[in-house]
């Protein structure tokens, strides 16, 4: 496998006004390295879910980018409460978020849907209890 | 049709503006941020009357060409700022969603 960069972030939970710090930080690497537009964007689409998944969901977490020539792989780690169904979860518009946080904006159940439809391979591993594991792989076109 | 033409379309006012030339090409509008992730085209001009500062981060990664608050619903504190450093095009109108977007699609540019 080519030359790879590795950027990680700690997202804090909770926080409205930091969430998405680190995908923007993530998205403005790719637009420096050149990738394509389009494929930037699908990167930042699916990884914005994810990181605003860990603030609102998970008491915050780690988010880490590794960025080959070809692909870049998001892992997004949190040790917060677990999916317990995760087929339920990926449903459009299933959503336990607060009305508070959907007073924001949040919590319109599009996350995940959205996170499969935008990256090339989405795959969320989670235990309840212990926490949940998503990783995003975007192929550069 | 470019920040400016829009601005102009509506009498809006300016929160911020990083580039009054930016082509608009197409057009989105709602509240809820996954939706607008998930559907707004790139370039598109987005009504909406939230106004928090997750608007920012939202316009920035999917490639907003111009966030359109309708309703004159004010910005929240540090949205300004944080539309300045991040370059993104924010403007402000009276007008609800609605009239807003009839106001652009008449002039028939999007
Ligand atoms: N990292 C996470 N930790 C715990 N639960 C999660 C996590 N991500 C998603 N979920 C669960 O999956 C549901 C659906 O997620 P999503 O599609 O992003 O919708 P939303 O975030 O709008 O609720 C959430 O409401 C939540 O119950
Ligand atoms: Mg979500």
């Amino acid at each position: 496998m080519a030359e790879c960069v590795h950027l990680e972030y700690r997202v804090d939970g909770n926080n409205f006004v930091s969430a998405g710090t680190a995908t923007e930080s993530v998205k403005s690497f790719l637009k420096n390295m050149g990738v394509d537009p389009k494929d930037v964007r699908r990167v930042a689409i699916a990884m914005y879910e994810g990181e605003i998944n860990m603030v609102i969901h998970a008491n915050g977490g780690y988010a880490y980018a590794d960025i080959y020539v070809d692909k870049c792989i998001i892992t997004l780690v949190d040790t917060g409460k677990g999916i317990a169904d995760i087929e339920l979860a990926m449903q459009p518009g299933y959503s336990t978020a607060s009305d508070e946080v959907r007073a924001l904006g949040f919590g319109a159940g599009m996350g995940l849907p959205n996170m499969k439809k935008y990256a090339d391979e989405c795959i969320i591993e989670s235990e309840v209890g212990k926490g949940t594991k998503v990783t995003l792989v975007t192929n550069f076109s | 049709m470019t920040v400016k033409d829009l601005c102009k379309i509506l009498s809006a006012t300016e929160v911020n503006i990083a580039d009054y030339d930016r082509k608009i090409t197409s057009g989105y509008a709602g509240d809820l941020l996954s939706f607008v992730m998930g559907k707004a085209p790139q370039d598109s001009a987005w009504f909406t009357v939230m106004t928090n500062i997750n608007v920012c981060a939202v316009a920035t990664l999917a490639d907003c060409g111009c966030v359109v608050i309708c309703e004159n619903s004010q910005p929240m504190d540090g949205v300004k700022e944080k539309a300045k450093q991040q370059g993104i095009n924010m403007i402000l109108t009276d007008k609800d969603i609605f009239t807003a977007i009839k106001m652009v699609v008449n002039e028939g540019q999007i």
